[in-house]
């Protein structure tokens, strides 16, 4: 399909190029790894050079990026200057922790939100009107930060979910029925969190794109025909109402990355954001660099996605492109 | 309510909140880094009108806290401090030395209420600060692009594709990761101002060009460049104020966001440092597992932001809903 053709180039560019300015940036900012080891009177300054040499740090700004490339095409994703080892190995399994929980976050999100949206939607005339439009915006305005301290607090307190961490310590000796229920447990907390704090947005968007789809003629016209009313409004006028909610997916995974970088380290769960945080705090700049790739990389491939899912609902954009 | 009614209602909320904020060092009975050290994790205090025997004092009063064990206390009624206005140039307090922590205190015995007052100016005009500079830095772009369309379009446009395809706090994080960790209090607000602004500004861009393409092809501007204005005339005279109410409504979308960045980035360390306060590295001990349990009023800033957010939700909407 030359639609996706095209759209997944112009996503490979786009990482390309974040990874180019960002790799620039990192190279001029003032400070690095090695500088704050000058700072500890028992490592030389001859020590430092050697370690600088090996990890390249004394060549040109265009054969450091080449090399840095190439490390990552072979797979390594550059090498770690706390880690002292390919970035790689480190990565994955923070990737999937993050993916686990954002993936697990939308889909309960959303879930929530189309049914809440709709049914919302319905209801906009009088005070209902009001205490819905008040309800959402009072949830819009609690910060995920506090959501997350909140549950927290009430883990500790009620002891009845664990909090921190992705697995227990005697994970490894567990059977899979059990490791499954030990990860649910403990993902269920942050999940929630994550898909709280995204709920009144996406709940408001659906609501707005509904009430616009149920104003339209072809919805007064179907209503005429006598179609039952929860079949117009899950089967004729949801799918009307789609489109900007479909965009609305692709960016959703954008600010939902963010968000979850923020639950995570509040949560102790072991994903991208504590890894991040810590790599910044090290100046490991191998480290940021390979995370913020991958979550471009990431971001990229939603919106893709996004596009995708809306060429194949909207016959329009077919004929537009 | 109108839309009208809830615009007043929301602005002065919002005012009074700025002015409590300004005015931290009047309003709050301590000072931020004010330790009394032997009132660690004090309860929030009860203000009292009627004492231990129940008789009536016209003037509130708080009795006095002894230690009962460790982080622990109970009232002494044997001792009141009658609460006062205009105590030691600040607008409250107790004149007899007695502790007066309307949320309590922290684990250097330092004022709760006092800390998120002072905290507020840090978090509330960071998010000012950071949404004028968004604002205009957006301003500039969105009518450099509209205006003169080709490659300078192309080139801001691009650049905005760029800012907008990334996770935002990833971004944010890496631009801070990429500045020195160690610097001085004024420079942490001016940086912090700057990174935000300076991320933020690609939404107001990309409204402000929209409404400068549609602008430039105005009858009334066509005929004054027909007389012979130069660019820059037109820019300031025709364009720049058809913006107000995009940029009006854009400051109203953009500053609690930009505080909510200001209060994460502090809570994850990378922003104001202590002994300064801001209400996020206010909450970055209460989420700490005792604070949880014990000290629940260590929550207070996460509190306050609310009303914030709130208000200028409020206002945004119905901003939004009336386009004049």
């Amino acid at each position: 399909m030359n639609y996706a053709a095209r759209r997944a180039l112009q996503a490979v560019l786009l990482v390309v190029a974040v990874s180019a300015i960002s790799f620039a940036l990192a190279s001029l900012a003032p400070g690095d790894y090695f500088s704050e080891m000058r700072l500890d009177p028992r490592v030389s300054a001859e020590t430092i050079a050697a370690l600088r040499a090996e990890a390249g740090a004394d060549r040109l700004l265009p054969v450091r990026y080449v090399r840095w490339a190439a490390s990552f095409a072979r797979g390594d994703f550059g090498v770690s200057l706390a880690y002292r080892a390919p970035v790689a190995p480190l990565l994955w399994p923070r990737m999937r922790a993050t993916l686990l929980l954002t993936v697990v976050a939308t889909a309960l999100a959303w879930l929530l939100a189309i049914p809440l949206g709709v049914w919302s939607a319905t209801q906009r005339s009088g005070w209902r009107n009001g205490l819905w439009n008040a309800a959402f915006s009072i949830l819009l305005s609690v910060p995920e930060l506090l959501l997350a301290i909140l549950f927290l607090a009430f883990a500790a307190r009620s002891g009845l979910l664990p909090a921190g961490g992705m697995t227990s310590p005697e994970f490894a000796g567990m059977g899979a029925g059990a490791k499954l229920g030990d990860i649910v447990s403990r993902l269920a907390l942050p999940a929630a969190v994550l898909a709280l704090g995204m709920l009144p947005v996406l709940a408001r968007h659906v609501r707005a794109a509904m009430i616009e789809a149920m104003d339209a003629p072809f919805a007064l016209a179907a209503r005429a025909q006598g179609i039952p009313s929860r079949r117009l409004l899950f089967h004729h006028v949801l799918p009307a109402a789609l489109n900007p909610l479909i965009s609305l997916f692709g960016f959703s995974l954008g600010t939902l990355l963010s968000a979850s970088l923020l639950i995570e380290v509040v949560m102790g769960w072991p994903g991208l954001g504590p890894f991040f945080l810590n790599a910044i705090m090290a100046r490991d700049f191998p480290v940021v660099l390979a995370v913020i790739v991958f979550s471009t990389a990431l971001l990229a491939a939603g919106n893709m996605a996004a596009d995708l899912l809306l060429y194949r609902a909207d016959p329009r954009i077919r004929f537009k492109t | 309510m109108t839309a009208r009614g809830k615009i007043v209602i929301a602005a002065a909320a919002l005012a009074a909140m700025h002015f409590a904020a300004a005015l931290a060092g009047f309003i709050a009975p301590y000072d931020y880094a004010e330790q009394h050290r032997d009132y660690p994790y004090a309860p929030p205090a009860r203000v009292r009108f009627f004492d231990a025997a129940g008789r009536f004092h016209l003037r509130p009063f708080v009795y006095a806290l002894a230690p009962d064990g460790p982080g622990s206390y109970r009232q002494d009624t044997a001792r009141a401090y009658p609460v006062r206005l205009f105590v030691n140039g600040r607008l409250f307090g107790t004149d007899s030395g007695g502790p007066l922590f309307l949320l309590g205190s922290d684990g250097f015995g330092r004022d709760v209420f006092s800390r998120v007052l002072y905290g507020a100016r840090a978090s509330l005009f960071t998010g000012i600060a950071a949404a004028c500079i968004a604002l205009a830095l957006g301003l500039l772009a969105g009518v450099a692009a509209g205006f003169y369309g080709g490659w300078p379009d192309r080139l801001i446009m691009r650049g905005a594709e760029l800012a907008l395809a990334l996770p935002w706090l990833y971004l944010l994080l890496a631009v801070r990761a990429f500045l020195p960790l160690h610097i001085t209090v004024a420079q942490t607000f001016a940086l912090l101002a700057a990174i935000i602004g300076g991320i933020g500004w690609v939404r107001p861009a990309r409204l402000i060009r929209g409404v400068t393409l549609s602008g430039r092809e105005r009858e009334y501007v066509s005929a004054a460049r027909g007389f012979g204005a130069s660019d820059w005339y037109l820019m300031r005279r025709h364009i720049v104020p058809m913006t107000s109410g995009v940029l009006i409504t854009q400051a109203t979308v953009l500053i609690p966001q930009f505080v909510l960045t200001e209060v994460t980035l502090s809570f994850l360390g990378l922003g104001v440092g202590e002994p300064m306060p801001s209400w996020g590295n206010m909450l970055a001990e209460a989420r700490q597992y005792h604070a949880l349990i014990l000290h629940p009023w260590l929550l207070a800033p996460a509190l306050a932001v609310i009303p914030v957010l709130l208000a200028y939700l409020v206002l945004a909407d119905a901003l939004i809903g009336r386009p004049d």
